[in-house]
């Protein structure tokens, strides 16, 4: 059987191994990309019926985000920008087999995750002292149960960056245990993803 | 001899240069978005570049951040196609609130 099927496929070459680059490969654990695609989900339910809620009452939500501090979302937008490049960063240290120098990039990014937080909320007590609260208006109900949502994100991201900064000292992460971190990164990325939304479709969106 | 950065998971990562070059393009757009809402611009051709700017640091954050342009083609596409399907929703709605 052998032989008839060597005569009869005589210079069928043997399939080479495909080039490194070449080889598609999902980052991290196959479970946080269904999570984060669950989570993608429930922030776009909320951001289109934040915008239909509008489309339904333009002139109240034009008027009451005028009062938003575009100046602290623009901050919290490179905090969070900036956060996700250091991450980046210490993904790219433990790739190269350098743990332990992934994990002063990941302190950088949970200060970051940080400095978010800080400005958020000077923004709420901000508001709170100005009256605003969940049952003010509908603008405002969709101001902090979305940015709230968002920031409760931030929290978790940040109990996950400290995880993977104690992983990362500890030396565990390298070329060949890359699903930990690869794991938390995409998390954390997902935050940005949605607040890069978010930003534009709340505080400046008229 | 094969070094860990030429594995085809070192690959997905991408280098710091493209990283750092990413991240800047990433500020400068974040930049002209709040440019655009401290300059009180409002309109639809203005919401139309907002969300375009969005819709492009979203695909950055995706394909690079994320190294999902190296990952098999239904990941990038299932995030990109909700970037897609949110922006034109926001934009359909948008539109809606003109009319009434």
């Amino acid at each position: 059987m052998n032989t008839c099927a060597q005569t009869l496929m005589p210079s069928l070459p043997v399939q080479a191994p495909a080039p490194a680059a070449a080889v598609r490969h999902l980052p991290g654990d196959l479970a946080i990309w269904v999570f984060i695609f669950a989570e993608l989900l429930v922030f776009g339910v909320f951001f289109i019926t934040y915008a239909f809620a509008r489309s339904n009452n333009v002139e109240l939500f034009n008027a009451e985000q005028l009062a938003l501090d575009r100046t602290s979302g623009a901050v919290n937008t490179v905090l969070l920008l900036t956060s996700s490049f250091l991450v980046v960063r210490a993904v790219q240290f433990a790739q190269a087999g350098e743990s332990r120098r992934a994990a002063p990039w990941l302190a950088g990014a949970f200060a970051c995750g940080g400095g978010f937080v800080v400005v958020k909320l000077f923004e709420y007590a901000e508001k709170i002292a100005a009256g605003v609260s969940l049952s003010s208006s509908t603008f405002h109900m969709f101001y902090l149960s979305l940015t709230f949502f968002h920031f409760m994100h931030v929290i978790l991201g940040m109990v996950i960056l400290v995880a993977m900064w104690n992983g990362a000292r500890n030396g565990r992460y390298g070329p060949d245990n890359m699903n930990g971190i690869e794991t938390g990164a995409a998390y954390w990325h997902m935050v940005d993803l949605v607040w890069l939304i978010l930003f534009p479709l709340i505080y400046v969106m008229r | 001899m094969q070094s860990s950065l030429s594995s085809p998971r070192a690959s997905s990562h991408g280098t710091p240069r493209r990283a750092a070059i990413i991240w800047a393009i990433l500020i400068a757009a974040t930049m002209l978005t709040w440019t655009i809402g401290e300059g009180g611009k409002a309109g639809p051709v203005v919401t139309a570049l907002l969300f375009a700017i969005a819709f492009g640091k979203g695909s950055l954050i995706i394909l690079d951040y994320m190294a999902l342009r190296r990952a098999p083609l239904m990941w990038p596409m299932l995030a990109l196609g909700w970037m897609t399907l949110v922006c034109s929703l926001i934009g359909l709605a948008y539109w809606k609130g003109l009319a009434t």
